[in-house]
């Protein structure tokens, strides 16, 4: 039997021990260098594949917003990822509560359109999108091993929850069409140029590359200093004239509060398949009924502002300023929220103190509920000030008011 | 088998079996009789680990996962209510609310069901006795003595171990289906992007998913060989090997540590979902894939280095 190749465990001598022992460390190079050169690959590739921002021909600021005015993009599929990040505690149940305080149907279906948007509302989503003329389109918000659609397939609106298995069926009317898409850059720049007037400052900011396309950046800054927005951008393809990718990020500085961009897309015509619906078998199909209507257009509209929804069902409801630095406000009539120690200490008023800062003013004392965008000043003699504005802004206002 | 070789045989008699002793003889014929006994080699291991008793138990303890499924959501909708609480689904495995419309779903249930635990616990076993358990029989050395190798044993051992990955996987999608199908309708079938395909095309992505199943657990199937290097308890190393399987699991749960949870290589598994819209989502499965292909390479060249270099004494 002759020793094998690899077979050291004969040698002797102190020579030869040496020698084995710098071969078996050899060996353990492999494992190493493997490691080494993964680490390096997912270091290295995405910054060796970032070509750099290319190269377009200079553009205006009022050139760009009428070629996204004119962007007549038809046809198109892709994939959108979504990140919301308003600084919000995690909600949990609270957030379901407030969806229904908001108009939702209750007890509907989980298949509901407008069950599923408040989802958006916190967290990273990845949605797909596909459109084939104003009369198809398609959303589809992927979760783990499940997916929630809503199709819009000319007269029909179908949403299917396939966690759950259920169907939410409802007509579409003509307003409806650009609101099947809620979430895709487009509708979102186009409320961010709503806002564009003397208070606003638009500019074209150099060039970016959005799920492989040349696009322009255009910057739109508050020139307001109470304002918490900091700056929203929107990257607009080159070519076409679609806004590829919405960021808004807050005057506070650190994450963006909103990032929704296109990680891939494609302009071609998508499967017709793809806008086909039939309810499965089994699953549970909930019609939309006509009472229910009004409060999906409700939710349908940007769940940003779902804050200031929140507010619009309440009477007494007052803009103070314009632009960025617009406060709503509006009397509740009644004692405004009860203090940690009014609601007899113990837990429940703890809990509420931990939510918002007490302030004081020349209008008395309040409590500010804050996140990283939207404020808002709840006085101790009821009054509500809300608004995408700082802390010192509210209690200006309300001292103003007085 | 050469024309030498033959000649050899006839002349030596019975002999000619043992590689060695021609080897000696007879260089010129060494090569062939090396790749034979590869073949062999890989044909005995198979056949040692699945004629042992612990892999038929495995092997059942998977197949009765989906049994258990089937009937539990038989008898739970036998009064034509619907999975889950209140009818309300959400909870339990992916996929499970549409198995009552479509047996074929019990396949995909099943396997999610398994694959988080299961399916890498028998792995575990399987892989950490790979060697360990050899060594702890005192049967290592004369694996050894066969002139194939180290690194040829170590191949061996490995391609084992992902034959079982597969058969395991399939035990547990062939079981899934026959249940599902005596069971429940079988037919057309809704993805959950809402779209229709075929019964045949939902056949073929089944059989895909069991596929990138049984892929997804060749990380793992390395790490319990590196593992199983290591120690000459085969115990030892099976329980290892399941213990971090748990720890990484448990870890991947862990909200803070999300910056560290896309390198584990649990992390992607039920990224086989994405095989079930329409278009197939491929991002998180092309990751899982990549990953489990790390994982091998690491684990694989480091089980490589300490086998090759390591003092076998028993």
């Amino acid at each position: 039997m002759a020793p094998f190749e690899t077979d050291d465990s004969t040698s002797t001598g102190e020579a030869d021990d040496l020698r084995a022992g710098r071969r078996k460390a050899a060996r353990y190079v492999v494992p190493v260098a493997v490691v080494g050169v993964a680490a390096a690959t997912i270091g290295l590739v995405p910054a060796l594949a970032d070509s750099g921002d290319p190269d377009l021909p200079k553009i205006s600021a009022q050139k760009l917003i009428e070629k996204i005015a004119a962007s007549d993009v038809q046809q198109l599929s892709g994939t959108v990822k979504i990140s919301t990040d308003l600084g919000l505690p995690d909600l949990g149940g609270l957030e379901s509560s407030l969806t229904s305080g908001a108009g939702s149907s209750g007890d509907g279906s989980s298949a509901d359109p407008s069950s599923k948007l408040t989802e958006l509302a916190s967290g990273t989503h990845t949605l797909r999108v596909a459109a084939d003329g104003p009369d198809k389109q398609k959303v589809s918000l992927l979760e783990d091993a499940a997916e929630y659609s809503l199709i819009h397939d000319g007269k029909d609106v179908w949403g299917y929850d396939s966690q759950s298995n259920e169907v939410f069926h409802g007509t579409a009317s003509k307003s409806t069409d650009k609101e099947e898409l809620p979430a895709t850059p487009k509708d979102l720049a186009e409320d961010a140029l709503k806002a564009a007037d003397d208070t606003t400052s638009v500019t074209v900011d150099g060039t970016a590359q959005v799920a492989g396309r040349d696009a322009y950046r255009l910057v739109i800054k508050p020139k307001d200093s109470g304002s918490t927005v900091g700056q929203i951008t929107v990257a607009v393809d080159s070519k076409t004239g679609l806004p590829l990718k919405f960021t808004l990020t807050p005057s506070s500085g650190g994450a963006a509060v909103i990032d929704a961009g296109f990680t891939q897309v494609s302009f071609a015509k998508p499967a017709a398949s793809t806008f086909d619906f039939t309810p499965p078998k089994g699953a549970k199909v909930t019609e939309e009924d006509a009472s229910e209507a009004p409060s999906r257009e409700h939710s349908d509209e940007d769940f940003t502002k779902g804050d200031e929804e929140l507010s619009k069902g309440l009477d007494g409801l007052n803009v103070i300023g314009d632009g960025w630095d617009s406060i709503a406000t509006f009397d509740t009539g009644g004692e405004g929220i009860p203090s940690g120690s009014e609601a007899g200490g113990g837990d429940v008023g703890g809990f509420i103190d931990s939510l918002g800062d007490k302030v004081s003013g020349k209008f008395g004392e309040g409590t500010v509920f804050k996140t990283r965008l939207i404020n808002a000043l709840i006085t101790d003699d009821g009054k509500v000030y809300v608004g995408a504005v700082t802390k010192d802004a509210l209690v200006k206002a309300a001292d103003a008011a007085k | 088998m050469s024309q030498v070789e033959a000649n050899a045989a006839q002349g030596r008699g019975a002999v000619s079996i043992s590689g060695s002793a021609a080897g000696r003889d007879q260089p010129q014929t060494t090569r062939t009789r090396r790749t034979t006994f590869y073949g062999t080699l890989f044909r005995n291991e198979l056949l040692t680990t699945f004629r042992r008793w612990r892999t038929i138990a495995l092997l059942a303890v998977l197949a009765a996962v989906p049994i258990l499924i089937g009937i539990a959501i038989k008898i739970e909708t036998s009064d034509g209510g619907g999975v889950g609480p209140g009818g309300g689904g959400g909870g339990g495995p992916a996929f499970i609310s549409q198995i009552t419309n479509n047996g074929l779903f019990l396949v995909f249930t099943a396997l999610a069901a398994t694959l988080p635990f299961f399916l890498p616990m028998a792995i575990g076993v399987v892989a950490g006795d790979a060697i360990a358990g050899e060594a702890n029989a005192g049967t290592l050395r004369y694996l050894l003595v066969a002139p194939a190798g180290r690194t040829r044993l170590l191949l061996t051992k490995y391609a084992t171990t992902m034959t079982f990955c597969l058969v395991a996987t399939l035990v547990v999608a062939v079981s899934a289906l026959t249940v599902g199908a005596v069971l429940f309708p079988l037919g057309d079938l809704t993805t959950i992007s809402g779209t229709q395909i075929s019964f045949a095309d939902g056949l073929g992505r089944a059989l895909l998913i069991a596929l990138v199943v049984a892929a997804s657990l060749t990380g793992v199937a390395a790490l319990g060989l590196f593992v199983s290097t290591l120690t000459t308890s085969g115990i030892a190393a099976m329980a290892t090997t399941v213990g971090l399987l748990i720890t990484i699991q448990i870890l991947d749960q862990i909200p803070q540590l999300h910056a560290l949870q896309p390198y584990f290589f649990s992390h992607y598994w039920l990224s086989f979902a994405d095989l079930m819209r329409d278009p197939v989502y491929w991002d998180e499965l092309v990751k899982n894939l990549g990953l489990q292909a790390l994982y091998a390479a690491v684990f694989g060249s480091a089980a490589w280095a300490r086998f090759t270099t390591k003092d076998i004494s028993s």
